[in-house]
């Protein structure tokens, strides 16, 4: 294990860790990306507060088993936040992939071994699962604020609709239904 | 910090990093999810406000009038001199960056121009240009530049991206309000006809119902007669109200959402309630009114005249029914008004009486000139007195947080008085942590007339300090239902809760005070105003229930 | 943008030179230490003055105070009354608290998540720290100063001075001599402070996203003088008395330029009068906005007490009569009360009139 593609990671994994959330946090602006990064009260800074707890979850399910549910309850807050944010789908959900890059390049000479191809390639992949789910929870915030506004929309002119009656005619029995207040 | 290149950027090629440019040179992007819809010509038209026409923010030409740059400059230099704090505002600000991360916009898009600083730098740019030497003869690198078609667009855009929160007012060592530059910003951009119909529309509706739904007064009325039915559904008390009643002894006005929209709804059951309870006990004769429908004030969103003709209403009312004092309902924005600016704008009172509660006796101190109550103080006097009969013990499945609005906190201070309510009339209360309530409130993202939908990204973002801290209570102590006194919050944290926190729900503090409320003959309640079953009081004998319970749970499952 | 620094940096560097420059020539001499300081203040003067009337020419047409804290509602509720200040005392001591200790940057508190959830607080007090060691140094250093203006010095400069130079200890006791006589504390603090405020500009990202040339031009210039300042104290040793022999005449007016005065002096001179008379064009009339500003320095008593408004104007609105008339029958049909019965005809069919619509 110590010798392996993961024991290597373990042995870096502050670096690693570092590297990933920084690569994260970077695709903000720039100066937004110092204050989150900088502020480390949670409750003023809940984007970075959230990828920063994330990211050593994220890596330590990646070097584990890739339970589904543990990815979901850590990946689901950061991709949430995302989603809402001004990213399409591509940003919301790159830095996944940007683990590829961070774990290059901070092992740079281990890599160079050939016959490390088969483990990078393995661990590559699980990345890539882990992009995959990332997608589906982006598709499912995108479609849970879609749904939210449409809701929104639809329970208003729901309600106006259900009071056409009393509003614009007044002769009109009142419709007294009694999902008209749901 | 361009010299001290971070490790990752040189080893990894960084795809979506945005460019490190001055901000003046970052051309503003009108973006879907982020902006409302702009104003309905109709609504403009009928409010006699100037250059209504359709017109569309995505669009290159807004159809400005030929001499728009005038007339910014020229309402720019009235506003100089008819508000020192407009003037003192542009002056003094040394960009300290106290406020830029106290705004949630920013602290939840990631957007610099959401820094309140820069926010006020918008307009402060062509302050310089337009009003001093220093500006005009340096230019870009003294932060000057002159207006511009793509100006007006940025300020469109972030103007409407302000909750008038006063959140970074609080922060700056001069007092800085970026609330009070967005007020100014919008009316100079309603000077060009650029509102957003979420708020241009409810100001027609109300100028012309009495309130921002456009209600009419029938309809309201059948409204009201709908929850007195729900009411007897549930408690097997008919409740008696008036409405438009003269000689009563207070007039009751509060947001029409409430009257209209869930969950302000039950709040609103509430209110009947209270009252109902308040005559029958004590002979307190409280009116509401269908012209006075509305205690909101979108006017206020618009520009100080459009919020002094809107409001003009209460007073003419209270005036019309002759009633001795006005009480005012769980709202927001229009506590701001009230509190800050009716008195000023439409005062003096003298046809109304130094507010006195009939049933505790308390003299108002607070309310001596103005002569409106906030129903938190009025009920929390109630409960002080030991006046309201309540059984806490029936809100025990819920356990509650308050979110302090942003209004009542920084621009009333009423702090206390809900929570009062709230720990006499529930027994599981937490506070979130320190630096999101009282003063330091984070807004719930739609506030100053922003809780359209098409801008739901932004409301989701701008929500998101306020929704984390709410899922902080939630995962700490159990927290299931977030109180608030504000009938936008009533609107807004619903679905913002539904996207960061599903768990939490939504009340008014009078909907926990009338469920708490043990009204005279009533009959045991078996479930609360939301017709849902209280836990343990369920009528349904256990086996039933638990088996319905079950299948339900299926259900929910499948 | 670097131009943003870089412009204000080249301006100081060029006033400092160009200060120097002239000081070599004894014509220059008198136009840098008689009439630039006369113009100097005159512009300060008329500037401020100026400046302040201005923003009192514009009224306060609304009491908008910022709310920090409980309102003074019920006689049982707390009342927070140096953050919702209703009396006079309160609002003046609210300023007062706003002005001498910067309350409001005090308010940056920071939270914690430790291990298990539980909070912990924290200040986040750099930046008020910097702000206020930075505005107390220069007050200290300004009123060290009045030595030069005033003869006999008033024993407060002296106190002042006396508590600033505690460095002086060799005077007491002579075992702990420093090396360096008369050491000001508010000199190396200024100092520090005025670095600190810039390099926080240069690389707090976001302070650096907002700054322009005039938030770098004042600190390149504090700099500037600190350092004439500083140079001229310790280590150019310049003439004490000649150089208060001109101050002196100064506020006399009977201005003389004293021989051996060296250069750095009125490279000094000159850079405090451009201070002076930047002051009033510039952000630095914060020294007088902030008394000024109505979020902090109004009461919160708005109910109680009706703030009136000198331009109030009546507006028009939509009178009760107005909207009875067009909502009249069908007030009448759901039995909402009217003050004016329809007529007849209208009220006996109101089926028929609503048919119509």
């Amino acid at each position: 294990m110590g010798n392996s593609l993961k024991g290597l990671i373990e042995k870096k994994k502050k670096d690693i860790v570092k590297l990933w959330f920084e690569a994260t946090i970077q695709t903000y602006a720039p100066d937004t990306a110092k204050f989150y990064t900088g502020q480390k009260d949670p409750f003023a800074n809940p984007v970075g507060h959230t990828t920063a707890e994330a990211i050593p979850h994220l890596l330590d399910q990646l070097l584990s088993d890739l339970d589904s549910d543990a990815i979901k309850s850590h990946l689901d807050p950061i991709i949430r936040i995302r989603a809402a944010q001004d990213f399409s789908a591509s940003q919301a959900t790159a830095f996944i992939f940007k683990l590829k890059d961070v774990i290059r390049a901070c092992l740079p000479d281990e890599l160079k071994e050939a016959s490390r191809l088969k483990e990078l390639l393995a661990f590559e992949s699980r990345i890539d699962r882990l992009g995959l789910m990332a997608f589906d929870l982006y598709m499912a915030c995108r479609e849970k604020i879609y749904e939210i506004a449409a809701n929104e929309t639809r329970n208003q002119t729901f309600r106006a609709f259900k009071r056409a009656g009393l509003i614009v005619e007044p002769s009109e029995q009142p419709p007294k239904v009694k999902g008209a207040k749901p | 910090m361009a010299d001290e290149t971070p490790k990752p950027e040189e080893l990894i090629q960084i795809d979506h990093r945005p460019p490190k440019t001055d901000w003046m040179d970052v051309p503003v992007n009108i973006r879907k999810g982020m902006y409302c819809y702009a104003s309905n010509p109709k609504s403009v038209e009928y409010l006699g406000l100037p250059n209504a026409r359709q017109w569309n923010p995505l669009d290159d030409d807004w159809q400005l009038p030929e001499n728009w740059q005038e007339i910014i400059h020229e309402g720019f230099k009235e506003r100089l001199e008819k508000y020192r704090s407009f003037r003192v505002f542009m002056d003094i600000c040394v960009r300290c960056g106290a406020c830029s991360d106290k705004c949630h916009y920013y602290i939840g898009t990631g957007d610099p121009k959401n820094m309140p600083v820069l926010r006020a730098e918008l307009l402060r740019s062509v302050y310089r240009n337009d009003f001093t030497r220093m500006g005009k003869i340096l230019g870009k690198i003294n932060g000057a530049r002159p207006m511009s078609l793509d100006v007006l667009k940025e300020w469109w855009y972030y103007l409407f991206q302000c909750s008038e929160c006063r959140r970074c007012s609080l922060f700056c060592p001069y007092g800085i309000d970026t609330a009070e530059i967005t007020i100014m910003g919008r009316e100079l951009l309603n000077l060009l006809g650029l509102n957003i119909d979420w708020i241009a529309t409810p100001v027609a509706n109300c100028y012309r119902t009495g309130n921002h739904l456009g209600i009419q007064p029938h309809a309201f009325k059948d409204m009201l007669d709908f929850f007195v039915e729900d009411i007897e559904e549930i408690t097997s008390v008919q409740v008696d109200y008036n409405i438009n009643k003269k000689g009563a002894d207070i007039l009751f006005i509060t947001p029409s959402g409430d009257v209209f929209a869930d969950p302000g709804t039950y709040t609103a059951m509430g209110y009947l309630m209270l009252f109902h309870y308040l005559k029958e006990k004590f002979g307190l004769d409280v009116t509401w009114s269908t012209y006075g429908s509305e205690g909101g004030n979108f006017g206020f969103f618009t520009s100080h005249e459009t919020m002094k003709r809107l409001n003009s209403k209460m007073y003419a009312e209270a005036k019309r029914l002759g009633v001795k004092w006005i009480l005012g309902g769980e709202c927001g924005h229009m506590w701001r008004v009230i509190n800050q600016y009716m008195d000023t704008m439409n005062g003096p009172t003298d046809f109304l009486e130094v507010p006195v509660s009939p049933i505790t006796g308390t003299v108002f101190e607070n309310a001596r000139s103005n002569k409106m109550v906030h129903i938190a103080e009025f009920t929390a006097d109630l409960i002080k007195h030991d006046k309201l009969d309540l059984d806490p013990s029936r809100n025990d499945h819920l356990k509650v947080t308050f979110h302090d609005s942003c209004n009542p906190a920084r621009g009333m201070g009423i702090f206390d008085e809900p929570r009062y309510v709230i720990e006499n009339v529930c027994n599981n209360f937490y506070d979130m942590p320190a630096n999101t309530i009282r003063e330091n409130t984070f807004c719930c993202g739609s506030g100053a007339g922003l809780n359209a939908g098409e801008n739901m990204e932004l409301r989701l973002t701008g929500g998101l300090p306020r929704a984390n801290a709410v899922k902080h209570v939630h995962e700490r102590h159990g927290v299931n239902m977030l109180a608030c006194i504000c009938a936008i919050d009533r609107a807004a944290l619903p679905p913002l809760m539904e996207y960061w926190v599903p768990e939490v729900d939504v009340t008014g503090l009078h909907e926990m005070v009338a469920n708490a409320l043990i009204m005279p003959g009533e009959n045991e309640r078996s479930t609360d105003l939301r017709g849902e079953d209280i836990p343990g009081r369920e009528i349904v004998e256990e086996a039933q229930e638990e088996s319905e319970v079950d299948s339900e749970e299926q259900a929910d499952e499948q | 943008m670097n131009l943003r620094y870089i412009v204000p940096l080249i301006a100081v560097t060029l006033l400092f030179l160009v200060s120097y420059l002239g000081a070599q020539v004894s014509a220059m001499q008198y136009v840098l230490g008689v009439v630039v300081p006369y113009v100097a203040i005159l512009t300060f003067v008329l500037g401020f003055a100026y400046r302040v009337i201005n923003w009192s020419r514009s009224p306060v047409p609304f009491s908008i105070p910022t709310t920090g804290g409980q309102q003074k509602s019920l006689p049982w509720v707390r009342h927070s009354k140096f953050d919702s200040p209703v009396k006079g005392w309160q609002i003046v001591v609210r300023m007062a608290l706003e002005i001498l200790t910067f309350r409001s940057l005090f308010r940056n508190t920071r939270m914690k998540l430790n291990q298990g959830g539980r909070l912990s607080y924290q200040l986040e007090i750099f930046l008020w720290v910097g702000a206020l060691a930075f505005h107390y140094a220069f007050l200290v250093v300004l009123i060290r100063h009045l030595r030069f203006f005033t003869d006999p010095v008033p024993f407060f400069v002296q106190l002042v001075e006396n508590i600033d130079g505690f460095f002086r200890v060799e005077i007491i006791y002579p075992a702990f001599k420093f090396g360096v006589p008369g050491v000001y504390l508010s000199s190396f603090v200024l100092l520090a402070a005025v670095s600190y405020l810039f390099f926080r500009r240069l690389f707090v990202r976001q302070v650096k996203y907002i700054s322009i040339a005039s938030d770098y031009f004042p600190l390149f210039l504090i700099f500037g003088i600190a350092l004439s300042g500083i140079l001229m104290r310790y280590f150019t040793k310049t003439d004490v008395t000649a150089a208060k022999e001109l101050t002196l005449g100064l506020v006399t007016f009977r201005p003389t330029i004293p021989e051996g005065i060296g250069a750095i002096f009125f490279v000094h001179v000159f850079l405090v009068s451009i201070l002076i008379a930047y002051f009033p064009f510039s952000k630095l009339m914060h020294l007088g906005g902030v008394f000024l500003s109505p979020t902090r320095n109004m009461p919160t008593d708005t109910r109680a007490r009706r703030h009136v408004n000198p331009w109030n104007y009546p507006v028009p609105v939509h009178t009760y009569d107005e909207y009875e008339d067009e909502f009249r029958e069908k007030m009448v049909e759901v039995g909402l009360p009217v003050e004016k019965m329809p007529e007849p005809a209208a009220a006996e069919e109101p089926e028929q009139a609503e048919e119509k619509e």
